[in-house]
């Protein structure tokens, strides 16, 4: 009987190195190990056996079906993992091939300039202040130290409604008073704000020039803000906004609503300040308007001018992206073609 | 304003390269945009950036002073002559050259003074005189009609100088000349081309750029001569002035010049003019404009016969006033200008001679003829002159000055320089004296600054002596009382106010002084101001992100459009839904399409959309904006509004599969959904679309606590196809993101996560096809009570096998309780309880 057992044993480790699938293998399984297989047979047999042999004959086929429970096992582990190896190596994909585009929406490269800008400012404790596109002549000139019909006018040509005294704001710096105004309560509280918006100017409009274009203006008034704060803060934003190499050049300039005025130029990045197409050839790109807030508007805003003083600067989000990204036709900004757009 | 330096050098000792005096004038303030090299080498200065120049630098060997000795006439050409050229060397060259204004001297035997003339040797390296562009050409040896010629005197064009062709170069002899020298020595210059911020009325002139620097590098200034030779009989009585209008006109002064000749001004004066960008025309005319740009004071000059003859033959009397009703003047330029009522005239009895400050008339102009000179140096307003300027668009050297506030002390410096120069190249005699006409002498600008003041603003520690001295070197009149200095401006500084905006203007002049590259740099010291919330800012930049993160881009367009464009939006026939308040209407649009301010942003994205149609098949983007309002009074209401358009196919294609579906009704509802719900916004209800631009039966309006916050759905097909958007159909959103920040919730609470298991159900509804999906989910809740935690909409079917006019909505619900697990039952009756309201209140059937 042993005999017989013994060469059962042989005869199923020998058929089950031959299967070599889950199929072949569940049907291995299925004759030996299953419900109605040999061993299950063998075992029903017991009752055949001589009661002296019954114990060694359990013990022998109990002993059987460890054996092949665990060959079992561990063909079955081996052809598995031949299987997914199989797999592995028959799925492989041509990586080449287009991916399946996510939905992607963008951000204007303008909005997305106007952010890191105020990002920056904010780290230095400027808040955004928004301000009316249309404004009154008033709050866009005579307030800012622009008198009627004065020459300093000429710089920006203005678009003008058919109601009088109201125009379009050739620049964000009506938003100076407005906000002085707002958050000053009365000429006591120190203010610090950007203003950023949509300004407009009567111009043709061609690939270097537009009729509107957003500018940030910042301000910032207190009882003790000097013109070297100007020019450290803003070389701050500079290093933020430009990188630690960027050098820097403050020249003396002209506009009714700052005195002293000057013009901030910033080392062409580039050609590093040898000269290129980009920033004409002079080195230099200027970057930003700015000086001490004039006297007149900080009274117009509510301040004492003996006791109060102020910076203010501008800048322009087209003017910064088109030089970052090379862009040569301004008229692309307004234009919002999605094959424009999809750049940023 | 382009100044040669040559002319600078006359004022003022420069000991520094050219390309620093632009960059110390550019950092000071007077931007000089361009230095055009004539004749000598850029210099590059360590530490100064500067455009490179490809500029002709002139052969010191080969391009030199020449001396033509004689004129000889060639032997074989009538229309070419042989100079006869000293420069320097043992013989003279002879030289063929075919300029007429040699011709004048054929036959006059040896010349003695020389002509001198820019000469170019054998190798020079010149522009070649024929050609229409600039193009440089080597001077090689050849035959010209038989004579062996290797040499070339030469024009300005030759030596690109300036586009003269009409003759060669003839210099005025000068005592320092000899023949040899390079040409880089005598005529080699650097023009400065200096744009002028319109506070700088000064600084208007070779003179006062010359000011400016002599401050900055203090340096003295040397003033030109204002001395002139009277020994004609006194001009008292030979002409009146009366000035009408003081505050218009506050000063006019004549002087009189007798005897004198028109003709050419001698080659150093047109040679400067040419540099200068004038044209001259004759000595009298060429001194005005002259000493326009020498020190800044316009020159007008009459032919006084011709004031004497319109006057009857007695003295003239002249007078400033302002136009008669329907007055009508002809200006040198030749046009006939109908004048305006704050437009001052120079008139005599029998009408108008000039534009005042501007332009001189027609009638009593310089010719040839004239023999008697009255010249005019006087004073105006410089916002009349700029308003007058602009009305009658007439931009003159005169009036660009006049409009930057040129002070009255000028005046009589302008008519002795003027009247001198005119004797000294016309001849004459100057009549003794100036009629003075000078009724508003503006007084002395005084301020008392506290040099505390210059530190508080400026930043920097300077001492009361430095600030002084530095006022000084820009001839500002300092007197030092403790630490307050008393300062007189010197009067052409018309820039310069009193009192605080004085100390301001002082405080920049010493900024400009020390050098703004000098001011150190600080980091705030003041204290940060309070903090404001900044609601409207933060939700547009929420609303901007989520509309991102929804799949959107962003388009940000022109505010302006036009009321035509607009009108698009509205289907033939239908009233419109755009808003009824008025346009905002430009004054002086830059085009027809582009003249008033949006009232929607569908016109937009419309107009967007239809432009990209031709280049991609699916659009999804989005834009935030104000629209613009006309009130009756007062500035226009700019609200603020959100438009969302997707159009074409809603998956890209892909080579694995894509639907080729279009977006559709569902896809613009999700885009309005997700982007108010990411916003929290509260009591959000829908109601059939009302606004005429869209779909009637597929769109609708946003209702937030019951207050209309826009539309969104399907364009309407007429406005599509006004719009050319015929593709595919275009869903499109606006919503009015003012009344949507009102409704966002301060605070939104969030939905505990129970950690017991849900119990999932499906449930098909079977109701009458009118019946809303809405009133079903409203029932299905209702029913379901507490316990009932999901229900999403999965199948809608109609036909098959169901009844007609039926419809079948599947639902698949979720059951959930938090503190323990539902049993069957409970479940049980709660579908039951569902199934039976909605078969109460909306007749639905259970589907089997």
């Amino acid at each position: 009987m042993s005999r017989d057992i013994a060469q059962l044993q042989q005869t199923a480790l020998g058929e089950l190195t031959q299967a070599d699938s889950p199929e072949t293998l569940a049907a291995w399984k299925s004759r030996y190990l299953g419900g109605k297989g040999m061993l299950k047979d063998l075992m029903s047999r017991i009752g055949s056996i001589a009661p002296d042999d019954r114990k060694t004959y359990g013990q022998t086929v109990n002993a059987l079906k460890d054996t092949l429970t665990a060959a079992f096992e561990a063909r079955e582990q081996a052809v598995n993992s031949v299987m997914l190896t199989r797999e592995i190596e028959q799925g492989a994909l041509d990586i080449t091939l287009p991916a399946r585009p996510r939905p992607q929406g963008r951000l204007h490269p303008s909005t997305r300039t106007l952010r890191r800008i105020y990002e920056i400012w904010a780290e230095m404790g400027f808040q955004v202040f928004l301000s009316r596109d249309v404004e009154d002549d008033e709050t866009n000139f005579t307030l800012l130290n622009f008198p009627p019909d004065h020459p300093a006018r000429d710089m920006q040509d203005t678009f003008y409604t058919t109601d009088p005294n109201i125009i379009m704001r050739t620049h964000t710096s009506p938003g100076q008073i407005r906000s002085m105004r707002a958050y000053g309560e009365n000429g006591t509280q120190p203010v610090r704000v950007v203003l950023p918006g949509m300004c407009y100017r009567f111009e043709q409009i061609t690939h270097r020039s537009e009729v509107q274009f957003h500018q940030v203006e910042g301000i910032v008034v207190g009882r003790n803000i000097r013109m070297s704060d100007l020019k450290g803060t803003f070389a701050e934003f500079v290093r933020r906004m430009f990188g630690d190499k960027a050098g820097l050049r403050f020249r003396a300039s002209y506009f009714p609503f700052t005195e002293p005025s000057m013009e901030i130029d910033l080392e062409c990045f580039v050609c590093g300040g040898q000269g290129c197409r980009i920033c004409k050839h002079s080195g230099w790109l200027e970057i930003a308007g700015s000086g001490m807030i004039h006297p007149n508007v900080l009274r117009n805003g509510g301040y004492d001018p003996t006791e109060w003083s102020g910076f203010a600067f501008g800048m322009g989000p087209e003017r910064i992206t088109l030089l970052r990204h090379g862009i040569e036709d301004i008229r692309y900004f307004w234009a919002n073609d999605q094959r424009f757009l999809n750049q940023f | 304003m382009h100044l040669p330096l040559s002319w600078l050098k006359e004022f003022v000792d420069i000991d520094i390269a050219p390309e620093e005096v632009a960059e110390r004038l550019t950092v000071s303030g007077l931007e000089v945009g361009h230095l055009r090299y004539i004749g000598v080498p850029q210099q590059v200065i360590p530490g100064i950036r500067q455009p490179r120049s490809d500029h002709l630098v002139w052969d010191r060997e080969r391009l030199v002073l020449g001396a033509i000795r004689e004129v000889l006439p060639h032997p074989n050409a009538d229309k070419l002559v042989l100079a006869m050229v000293d420069y320097g060397a043992d013989t003279l060259e002879q030289c063929v050259t075919g300029a007429p204004n040699l011709r004048e001297y054929l036959g006059r035997g040896p010349l003695n003074p020389p002509l001198w003339t820019a000469f170019a040797r054998e190798g020079a390296v010149v522009y070649d005189g024929h050609s229409d562009e600039r193009k440089l050409m080597t001077l090689k040896g050849k035959e010209l009609r038989g004579i062996y010629n290797k040499s070339m005197v030469c024009s300005e064009k030759e030596l690109g100088i300036s586009d003269e062709h009409e003759g060669v170069i003839l210099l005025d002899p000068q005592p320092t000349f000899a023949a040899g020298t390079p040409l880089q020595d005598v005529l080699g210059d650097v023009i400065l081309d200096v744009e002028l911020t319109p506070n700088l009325g000064h600084c208007w002139s070779v003179l006062g750029v010359a000011r400016e620097l002599a401050a900055l590098l203090n340096k003295p200034l040397r003033q030109p001569s204002y001395a002139f030779v009277a020994q004609g009989s006194p001009i008292d009585g030979q002409v009146t002035v009366a000035i009408e209008q003081p505050e218009l006109n506050p000063r006019f002064t004549l002087t009189l010049l007798r005897g004198t000749q028109v003709k050419a001004s001698p080659q150093w004066m047109q040679y400067r003019l040419r540099l200068v960008g004038q044209r001259p025309i004759n000595n009298i005319v060429d001194v005005t404009n002259y000493v326009t740009f020498e020190i800044g004071q316009p020159l007008h000059a009459y032919d006084y016969d011709k004031l004497v003859a319109r006057a009857g033959g007695k003295p003239p009397a002249l007078v400033t006033r302002l136009p008669h009703e329907g007055e009508v003047l002809q200006t040198l330029d030749g046009s006939r200008r109908a004048l305006g009522s704050n437009q001052i005239l120079v008139a005599d009895g029998a009408g108008a001679l000039g534009l005042g400050g501007i332009m001189g008339g027609a009638d009593t102009e310089i010719t040839e003829t004239t023999t008697t000179v009255l010249l005019e140096a006087a004073a105006w307003n410089f916002i009349n002159i700029r308003k007058t300027q602009q009305a009658q668009k007439l931009f003159t050297e005169a009036g660009t000055r006049f409009s930057r506030n040129i002070h009255p002390s000028r005046a009589v410096l302008g008519s002795s320089r003027g009247i001198e120069l005119m004797r000294q190249l016309g001849g004459g005699q100057v009549a003794a004296g100036v009629v003075d006409i000078y009724p508003l002498p503006p007084a002395l600008v005084k301020v008392a600054l506290p040099v505390s003041e210059v530190r508080r603003l400026l930043g920097v520690d300077v001492s009361v002596q430095q600030v002084a001295d530095l006022l000084s070197r820009a001839s500002f009149d300092v007197a030092i009382d403790g630490d307050t200095l008393h300062v007189t401006a010197p009067d052409y500084r018309t820039d310069i106010s009193a009192r605080v905006v004085g100390q301001a203007d002082l405080v920049e002049e010493v900024a400009r002084l020390i050098g703004y590259d000098r001011i150190p740099s600080t980091m705030i010291e003041d204290i940060m101001p309070p903090q404001h919330t900044n609601r409207v800012f933060e939700f547009q930049e929420a609303v901007r992100d989520l509309c991102v993160a929804l799949g959107m881009t962003e388009n940000i367009s022109y505010r302006f459009t036009s009321v035509e464009a607009e009108a698009r939006l509205v289907p033939p026939g239908a009233s419109s839904s755009l808003p009824a308040e008025g346009y905002v209407t430009m004054a002086n649009p830059i085009a027809p399409e582009k003249s008033v301010l949006r009232h929607t942003l569908l016109i937009n994205l419309l107009e967007n959309a239809a432009s990209n149609a031709r280049f991609v098949s699916r659009q999804q983007v989005f834009e935030i904006g104000s629209v613009y309002l006309r009130r009756d009074a007062g500035l226009p209401d700019e609200p603020l509004r959100l438009g969302i358009l997707l159009t074409g196919k809603r998956d890209e294609p892909h080579w694995a599969g894509s639907t080729q579906a279009a977006f559709d009704f569902y896809d613009i509802k999700g885009a309005v959904e997700g982007v108010l719900v990411g916003l929290h916004v509260a009591g959000i209800t829908l109601r059939r679309g009302t606004h005429t631009s869209f779909h009637p039966g597929r769109s609708a309006d946003v209702l937030l606590n019951g207050v209309y916050a826009g539309t969104f759905g399907e364009l309407h097909p007429l406005v599509a196809q006004a719009f050319r958007l015929t593709g595919a159909p275009v869903m499109v959103a606006e919503l009015l993101l003012d009344v949507v920040l009102e409704a966002v919730l301060p605070r939104h609470g969030i939905i505990s996560l129970p950690g017991t298991p849900a119990v999932l159900e499906d449930l098909a509804l079977v109701v009458q096809e009118e019946i809303t999906g809405q009133q079903v989910e409203d029932v299905i809740r209702k029913g379901g009570g507490k316990l009932l935690r999901g229900v999403r909409l999965f199948d809608v079917y109609r036909g098959g096998n169901l009844p007609a006019g039926t419809t079948s909505l599947a639902y698949a619900l979720t059951y959930q309780v938090d503190d323990r697990t539902l049993t069957d039952d409970e479940v049980a009756k709660v579908r039951e309880k569902i199934i039976r309201i909605a078969e109460r209140e909306l007749g639905a059937k259970l589907r089997s």
